[in-house]
């Protein structure tokens, strides 16, 4: 049968083992992705069924895991590279920035990028500190990289399997906190490119825009909403660089109305770009200023008041409460 | 057999006051024997290297000059690192694959690649952008030790594709100075090697300055000792003596490719000139010191050693300064020549896959540009 459900994780495993049987070249690189599978199991058992030089049991250092990708890379593999959590792509950043970043435009095009970067990210699973946190701004403000963020097992089981086969480097972001969550996933028909949003959602009297965790909290606003008599149309970015807008143009001159939410830090962040763009192309359909729901501008928090910290339905429907009341 | 060098190198230590290393030939230009590495060139190929050392130092001067008079915005210069160059260069196979800094001018020669490669970068109308799989070998790296990781991770790519084991094996060598082993990358890049047994050489040239730094600030034990520490071979080998440094280089590549692992080959040898173009080293050396290492310098030597075989006369010599001259000639009429990139170019490559934001914007600035066209401007 063509549909199962998964799980996100699953669906992830599932689309990695099935990179991998149809390139020989794709190999997998990160610390303890082998015999344990990965802290989160997303790649269990492959290391048992592809063998130990196509899932890459690393030495305990994110440089030398980037850096090493590009050297596979340049020599003609498709690495996949996991980071373990969020927080500890930093040793790393200079290799994703200065160098994977830029080898395809260094090059004259010679050179050929194929590198993903997992990054479990996000919060709300009680974790520690540098164990939840939303570093896709500092990828996409970064010519040369893309970013995609996963919501829902459907888009995980395609969206790896289409990360992988592109020739750009791709910073793959899973939200953590949806891993276990369920879904039916069709594994014969793609649910679309990688890099579109997608309506999740018709409505016509607000739109709230969300990528990764925050896609549920905004679909369960909508649908509290609707309890209200307020028909709220939900996008899912999906494609965080570059972000695919028009979707969202074509929304809000529908509603006139739009709500940002993620959970990373306000300032600078993806919101504030789709603010801007928003502003831009449809000023006059606009009934009130474009609202954002996110993190708070500070280290993300402790985990007993995570829930403060993180957008939550209230939250999203305050915010479009506000836009209604301007 | 790094003990035995280290105890003949000590003995040498002694008598000449140089640390211990790998030495074939003397400043002097004898040849001197060492227990563990030799070389057999003909006649021929000591002429070729005499040439090929030449003729870098021919085009790096050129190249200092093209930059006093504007026409470069930077150079990296390696007067004193030739020998160090070549013979690392002349030591590895077509099959193998060379990871630079900025530095390896001379590497680049002796691959029987164009030396004009790296001026894109240096004038800047590129970043410097060759296809390093058809030269096999990498583009400039500016980042201090970054490419030591790429190195390690191409090695384990020759290893994934089974293209080690005996002498038709590949191997790579990464090129790093003595400020980049201060770097984590390297650092990091040690532990992959070892830890997947990779086929690849660290070449450190050790030239005693990262910029003004010297290398003590770097490190409180010898370089090469650094690599036993990640549990692998490290050598020290007198970086001004081409005959050395090629006979210790190659048995090391060979050793990768067999199978056997990584090695660091610390090259002990001298910046004689400026870091750049753009430093003043009289701030933080001494003209005494640079004196000392004339005196080392990798071209006298192999010169006088030639002389004393009776391989060089007044014609040879002769027309090894010419040929250099017009490589040199050649080389600076190229470089004039090249090209502005048209602007709109620098939107070109940044994604293989394109970019929708990226296709507006070079719209607009197609468009902004086509504004000027005819006008007042
Ligand atoms: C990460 C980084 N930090 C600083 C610099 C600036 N910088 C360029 S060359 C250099 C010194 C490098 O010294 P060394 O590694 O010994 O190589 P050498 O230039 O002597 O060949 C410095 C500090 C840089 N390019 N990259």
């Amino acid at each position: 049968m063509a549909t199962e459900t998964l799980t996100l994780a699953k669906a992830l495993n599932t689309g990695l083992r099935k990179a991998m049987e149809d390139d020989p070249k794709v190999v997998l690189m990160g610390e303890d992705i082998g015999k344990l599978g990965g802290v989160f199991r997303i790649t269990d058992a492959l290391q048992k069924d592809f063998g130990e030089d196509r899932v890459i049991d690393t030495p305990l250092a994110e440089s030398g895991i980037v850096g090493t990708a590009i050297g596979l890379a340049i020599r003609g593999y498709r690495p996949v590279v996991e980071i373990q959590f969020d927080g500890f792509v930093y040793p790393a950043y200079d290799q994703i920035v200065s160098q994977l970043a830029k080898m395809h435009y260094r090059s004259n095009g010679k050179l050929k990028m194929p590198v993903v970067i997992r990054i479990p990210f996000g919060g709300g699973i009680g974790a520690v500190e540098h164990h939840s946190e939303s570093p896709e701004a500092y990828f996409a403000h970064t010519a040369g990289l893309k970013v995609v963020a996963c919501s829902n097992p459907a888009d995980a089981y395609w969206m790896i399997q289409q990360a992988i086969q592109s020739d750009d480097p791709i910073v793959f972001m899973e939200p953590k906190r949806r891993y276990y969550e369920k879904a039916a996933v069709d594994l014969s028909v793609q649910p679309g490119p990688l890099f579109a949003s997608k309506v999740l959602r018709e409505g016509s009297d607000a739109t709230i825009v969300a990528y990764g965790p925050m896609v549920k909290v905004a679909l369960d606003a909508a649908t509290a909403a609707a309890e209200d008599g307020r028909s709220l149309e939900v996008i899912d970015l999906r494609s965080l660089s570059p972000l695919d807008l028009g979707p969202v143009f074509a929304s809000v001159r529908k509603t006139g109305r739009l709500v940002v939410v993620h959970e990373a830090s306000r300032n600078l962040g993806i919101g504030s770009e789709v603010s801007a763009r928003v502003t831009e192309e449809c000023f006059y359909s606009l009934e009130a200023p474009v609202q954002r729901v996110t993190g708070y501008d500070i280290p993300y928090p402790a985990s007993r008041v995570e829930e403060e910290f993180l957008p939550d339905l209230d939250r999203v429907l305050d915010a479009v409460d506000k836009s209604f009341g301007w | 057999m790094a003990e035995r060098a280290n105890a003949k190198a000590k003995a040498g230590r002694r008598k000449s006051g140089e640390p211990e290393f790998v030495q074939l030939l003397t400043p002097e230009g004898d040849r001197v024997d060492h227990p563990d590495y030799t070389v057999d060139f003909t006649d021929d190929e000591l002429r070729g290297l005499y040439r090929d050392l030449v003729t870098v130092r021919r085009l790096d001067a050129e190249a200092t000059a093209l930059q006093r008079q504007g026409e470069l915005g930077l150079w990296a210069g390696l007067l004193g690192q030739e020998a160090a160059q070549v013979g690392a260069g002349r030591a590895m196979r077509p099959q193998d694959m060379a990871f630079p800094t900025y530095r390896e001018h001379g590497v680049l020669y002796t691959r029987g690649i164009d030396p004009i490669m790296p001026f894109g970068l240096f004038r800047g109308v590129d970043q410097g952008g060759w296809d390093p799989n058809e030269y096999k070998f990498n583009m400039y790296t500016i980042v201090i030790g970054a490419q030591t990781l790429h190195a390690a991770g191409y090695a384990m790519g020759i290893k994934y594709d089974g293209k080690v084991g005996d002498d038709n094996g590949e191997a790579v060598i990464a090129f790093f100075g003595d400020g980049a082993s201060s770097q984590g990358d390297v650092n990091e890049s040690f532990v992959f090697a070892a830890a997947y047994n990779a086929p690849i050489v660290f070449f450190c040239q050790n030239n005693q300055y990262a910029i003004s730094e010297p290398v003590v600030r770097q490190t409180r034990v010898p370089l090469y000792q650094r690599a036993q520490g990640f549990g692998f071979p490290g050598i020290r080998v007198d970086g001004n003596d081409v005959l050395a440094v090629h006979a210790v280089t190659k048995a090391a590549m060979d050793n990768a490719r067999r199978g056997n692992g990584p090695t660091m080959i610390e090259a002990y040898t001298y910046r004689m000139g400026a870091h750049t173009t753009s430093d003043d080293p009289t701030r933080y050396r001494q003209g005494a010191e640079v004196e000392e290492w004339k005196a080392k310098d990798p071209i006298l030597r192999l010169g006088l050693y030639l002389n004393k075989r009776g391989l060089t006369d007044d014609a040879f010599l002769a027309d090894v300064e010419k040929e250099a001259g017009k490589v040199a000639v050649h080389l600076r009429e190229r470089v004039l020549a090249l090209p502005d990139p048209a602007p709109v170019s620098m939107f070109d490559n940044v994604y293989a896959g394109g970019s929708p934001l990226l296709d507006a914007q070079r719209a607009e600035f197609v468009a902004y540009e086509a504004s000027f066209e005819g006008g007042n401007h």
